[in-house]
């Protein structure tokens, strides 16, 4: 439990994604049930075991200046077009400092990534093989390191309380997230941006991820690929983007007349401890996650009404993951809607806590679950009324949504957002 | 064939515009690079580079930080091009 106990409220939000180049059009395609899911049409992808992905709508060097742009891998170049629309939309009209309302002293900025600059690392490496050491940019290091999006979303915004990037696999974006309002919560921030990017859409990634039997070989159907809870799931699917989130104490939202999305109201962290990449098949560590969350914040099962679950299409997560809700919930689980929303956008690892933490404070504040699409015969161990299969009006009152991440390794991260 | 003093600056011009994004009539002799070019030291490193490339020569770490203007690089050049 935390000595101080500062209220967190969520005051902005930015993404980019295979759906939208924000975060509404973003929602737009989530309820309406849109895939962002599609063939690769670079000529590498013909001779991969998958060749299909979700890219982003919107290509981010249509937004950053191309100078800034080379100097940044692609996962930094989402990570500040999400950030660039969560401090507008949360009010800031300039960095910290040159806008008075935000001392940079008090801002931090916590920004995560699954895999790093994973395809500046191979795309060097092709230069220093085919044209020499001397070809190697100079820029590599600072491209590639995993703290790079977190890095640049900081001096983007003259963040001076603290720049953070934890590492979970696809738990990093919620963790990231979690870590952040435990900054605020704990004292040592009043604002912070936090959220997860990835940019993993490359020939290496792909070939090994499909080798690890962990990716969907759904050629045939890239829109039908990405299926949680179908019988027929057979894997994830690879998307890429990112989603921020500007948090904020609740005093000094209301000092500066903010706009408040909701409260976010903490994390529930566990790990399996089980195998590297296996998730758990009962879902204990998962329990574990959702026990601390509800044992270490003011919040209890009774006010959870949405679950934007991890769900990301592979046979064994999924089911995993619905044993946990329904050992934790238990009865209390008749009022859950669960959205598994990787089936529009894809899988983005590292980013995926982030756009679903976007998707369950659009939520939350729509009152709206979106559907799973692609649902046509669900598994037997999933019972159907829990499932959201189509946008869904949720109910009035005081609602919470939870927003689970799992990574490779056995992190399990889980976020709650509650009206205000 | 060797470059003229016009053309290196032409060449150099077109290559800080890519790297930094600067309009190619900005980069002028009497130009920093880095105070007024917008040329920071990691990216002075590729500015060096496609130089050697484009006009055959070469230019060794140790005196790229005598290169502080446009004017120095191309003197540089013009001495030292094969």
């Amino acid at each position: 439990m935390n000595t101080t106990n500062r209220t967190v409220v969520v005051t902005g939000i930015g993404a980019t994604t295979p759906l939208g180049g924000d975060s509404a059009s973003t929602w737009d395609g989530l309820v309406a049930g849109r895939s962002g899911i599609a063939d690769l049409d670079q000529e590498w992808a013909a001779d991969l075991p998958v060749h299909f992905a979700g890219e982003v709508a919107v290509e981010p060097t249509e937004v950053i200046p191309r100078p800034q742009a080379r100097k940044l891998d692609r996962a930094a170049q989402f990570a500040l077009v999400a950030t660039r629309e969560a401090w507008a939309d949360a009010g800031f009209a300039a960095r910290a400092g040159e806008d008075s309302a935000i001392d940079p002293d008090r801002l931090g900025a916590v920004v995560a990534s699954g895999i790093g600059g994973v395809t500046t690392l191979l795309e060097q490496y092709d230069n220093l093989r085919d044209k020499g050491a001397r070809r190697v940019s100079p820029h590599t290091v600072p491209m590639l390191m995993p703290n790079s999006p977190a890095a640049n979303v900081g001096l983007q915004i003259n963040a001076r309380a603290g720049v953070h990037t934890p590492v979970s696999a696809c738990a990093s974006g919620g963790e990231a997230i979690g870590y952040a309002v435990e900054m605020i919560r704990t004292g040592r921030a009043d604002v912070v941006v936090a959220g997860g990017t990835e940019a993993a859409i490359h020939p290496l990634p792909i070939a090994a991820f499909a080798n690890m039997m962990a990716m969907s070989k759904n050629n045939d159907d890239p829109r039908g690929a990405s299926r949680p809870y179908d019988k027929a799931r057979d894997g994830f699917v690879l998307g890429e983007g990112a989603g921020v989130l500007v948090l904020e104490s609740a005093e000094h939202a209301e000092r500066r007349g903010a706009k408040v999305y909701c409260e976010a109201v903490g994390q529930g962290l566990s790990a399996d401890s089980h195998h590297i990449a296996q998730p758990e098949p009962s879902g204990r560590g998962i329990a574990a996650a959702l026990e601390n969350l509800f044992a270490q914040n003011d919040l209890t099962p009774a006010e959870v009404v949405h679950v934007n679950a991890h769900a990301t299409s592979t046979p064994q997560g999924d089911v995993a993951e619905i044993k946990a809700m329904q050992k934790v919930f238990g009865d209390e689980l008749g009022h859950v809607l669960v959205s598994g929303t990787k089936s529009m956008t894809g899988h983005l690892l590292g980013g995926a806590g982030g756009i679903e933490s976007v998707a369950a404070v659009l939520t939350v504040e729509h009152r709206t679950a979106p559907p799973t699409i692609n649902v046509d015969d669900l598994d037997d161990e999933v019972a159907p009324e829990l499932i959201a299969v189509r946008a869904t009006k949720l109910p009035e009152g005081r609602i919470v949504a939870l927003n689970n991440s799992f990574g490779f390794g056995g992190h399990n991260v889980v976020l709650a957002f509650r009206s205000v | 064939m060797a470059a003229t003093q016009e053309e290196i600056v032409a060449g150099l011009a077109e290559i800080v515009n890519e790297i930094a994004g600067i309009p190619v009539e900005d980069v002028q002799l009497d130009k920093s690079f880095t105070d007024d070019l917008d040329v920071d030291s990691l990216s002075m490193v590729e500015v060096v580079v496609a130089a050697e490339e484009r006009f055959d020569v070469k230019i060794p770490d140790d005196d790229v930080k005598q290169l502080r203007t446009v004017g120095d690089a191309t003197d540089y050049i013009l001495k030292h091009q094969s």
